[in-house]
């Protein structure tokens, strides 16, 4: 064979292969999409869930699933953040690292029903935060935590070397070329990776099942007192997310049209995930362009 | 390549008033125990250009480097660096003060992802200049210095990095400058120009000799020999003939810097 041919070949089955990954991908997408796309309505998203009867929505589960996202990226942000930073401008190569990099390896692969029942044993019942947001949040953290080092010190690494030595000669301290140089040249990056995760926690329901919960009681969006149980802020209260709720629905659901609320919730949980995605790839490119381009 | 005896040299001491000198310097990377560069003294002298010529991995960049402690993270470094009467090696100076004093520009441009206008103004107001007049103003005077002021006058918000090459490089000349060394440090600042950038580059750093004390690194002889006062060669970690720039192209003193600047080395 010349080595014109092998190529023609090799070109041919990679992209039978990747061919294989688009379809399988594009039917997921568009049966769920497609099946659950009907049963959408305004009224669907706006009404709370029902147990027993027909008609029930998921505007609390929709909002739980939000505000969840919301707490756990205030709790696992700085954290990502500032082990990112050691990790790739303050720590060498050495042997305290190297666990460090391990650890969070290990933490990324953990199976993420035994992160809920550790949360549920050690929040929920030890610490008595009882089934909560919070403790919910904090069980998403474990996952969300390696993502996001793992992310944002990516981003920090590919700011090229040149950038730190010329804020180093400039006699800028070590920090302060950091704050001011290294992480504005990442920040695009790192909004990237925030939104990349925040897709992933937001589809999540092994790990909540068992910390935040999976009931719903009825919200109070009027009530801004976020230490009132009944308000819709309440980080305390339990709260079943739109994913649980799927879940829960084909589980053990009882209303007559459990099949068609399971797909519209569906299509709801992949349509957001999707706008998360998207949304990451526009800020991306905008802030990217912003930085490099003409204006 | 031919071996020459590195403990052969002729260093001259500049009768002019000196800016910088290094007395016996030797740097180790890392935690080795071999030196990348090897008692190296030289004298610089004051608003003139020195440069730096030597093989690929001679050590030019390893004592230029030196020079600002930019080497402190990565590299052990013994002997003095005499400025203004005071050892600036030693471990009690402020190395954020040296390199305001010191200042560099690396041979790939390196501008930050900010504004041209940031680009200077960044470092300054670190180092607590808030006035917005005095801001402008020292960015207009850097620019001017650098030779950039008439090419980016009506575009000091626009980013940087959609400058090009030449541009980006007279750029972080101006953002150097913009501090107000006394010596400006360069290491191969001209590597990535075509030549047109590159005559535009030394014009300006002739002109700036009126007010800064100049050590460049370069790989073009030719550019050794237009711009500066003194040249070092350097061989292997040693410095190997340090005189008059005419001198050391016409009349070295050593075999090996007469095969080198003749281009029968190696
Ligand atoms: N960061 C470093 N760590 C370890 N060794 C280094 C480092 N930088 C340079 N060296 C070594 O020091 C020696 C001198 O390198 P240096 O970069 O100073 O050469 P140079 O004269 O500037 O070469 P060039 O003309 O290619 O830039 C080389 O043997 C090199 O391998
Ligand atoms: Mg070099």
């Amino acid at each position: 064979m010349t080595p014109n041919q092998t190529d023609r070949i090799a070109t041919q089955v990679i992209n039978f292969l990747v061919l294989i990954v688009v379809l399988i991908l594009f039917f997921l997408l568009g049966d769920i999409i497609l099946s659950g796309f009907p049963h959408i309505s305004w009224h669907f998203l706006t009404s709370p869930s029902s147990s027993f009867s027909a008609g029930g929505g998921i505007r609390d589960q929709l909002f739980n699933s939000l505000y969840l996202l919301v707490l756990t990226l205030i709790i696992s942000f700085p954290l990502a953040l500032g082990s990112a930073i050691y990790l790739s401008e303050y720590a060498g190569n050495n042997w305290r690292t190297g666990l460090i990099r391990t650890a969070i390896e290990v933490l990324s692969s953990l199976p993420s029903v035994v992160v809920g029942l550790f949360g549920y044993l050690l929040f929920v019942i030890e610490f008595h935060m009882g089934f909560s947001i919070l403790s919910g949040a904090i069980a998403l953290t474990f996952f969300n935590l390696p993502l996001l080092v793992r992310s944002i010190e990516g981003s920090l690494h590919a700011v090229p070397d040149s950038q730190r030595e010329a804020g180093i000669s400039l006699g800028l301290s070590n920090w302060r070329t950091i704050r001011g140089i290294i992480l504005p040249a990442a920040l695009p990056g790192i909004l990237t990776g925030i939104i990349l995760s925040a897709g992933r926690v937001f589809g999540e329901a092994a790990a909540l099942i068992y910390t935040a919960g999976q009931s719903a009681p009825i919200l109070n969006y009027s009530n801004w007192n976020p230490t009132d149980s009944s308000s819709f802020l309440n980080p305390m209260r339990p709260a079943e997310t739109l994913a649980v709720h799927i879940w829960k629905v084909n589980t053990e659901g009882v209303t007559p049209d459990a099949v068609s609320i399971s797909a519209g919730a569906s299509a709801v949980l992949i349509i957001v995930i999707l706008l998360f995605n998207f949304g990451a790839r526009a800020i991306g490119n905008h802030m990217y362009k912003k930085m490099t381009g003409g204006k | 390549m031919e071996t020459y005896d590195l403990s052969q040299n002729h260093i001259v001491t500049p009768p002019e008033e000196i800016a910088l000198s290094t007395n016996q310097l030797q740097v180790y990377y890392g935690s080795g125990s071999r030196a990348s560069m090897t008692d190296a003294s030289l004298s610089f002298p004051r608003f003139q250009i020195t440069a730096l010529i030597g093989a690929s991995g001679s050590g030019k960049s390893t004592y230029l480097r030196s020079l600002n402690r930019m080497n402190d993270r990565i590299a052990r470094i013994e002997g003095e660096i005499m400025y203004r009467g005071t050892n600036i090696n030693s471990p009690k100076v402020n190395v954020y003060e040296v390199r305001k004093h010191i200042g560099m520009v690396f041979q790939k441009p390196n501008p930050f992802a900010k504004s041209i206008s940031e680009n200077i103004t960044f470092a300054l107001k670190a180092a607590g200049i808030t006035n917005r007049q005095e801001l402008n103003e020292r960015v207009e005077t850097s620019l001017k210095e650098a030779a950039l002021w008439n090419e980016v006058k009506d575009d000091l918000n626009k980013s940087a990095l959609a400058l090009s090459g030449g541009q980006q490089q007279r750029l972080c000349i101006a953002r150097a400058l913009a501090m107000k060394p006394d010596i400006l440090l360069l290491d191969e600042p001209a590597s990535a120009l075509d030549p047109i950038s590159t005559t535009k580059l030394e014009v300006t750093l002739k002109e700036l000799t009126k007010n800064y004390t100049i050590i460049i690194v370069t790989h073009n002889m030719q550019q050794a020999s237009r711009i500066s006062a003194y040249t070092a060669f350097f061989h292997l970690g040693h410095v190997i003939e340090y005189d008059q720039t005419e001198k050391i192209f016409q009349t070295p003193e050593i075999q090996a810097t007469h095969d080198y600047v003749t281009g029968n080395f190696g």
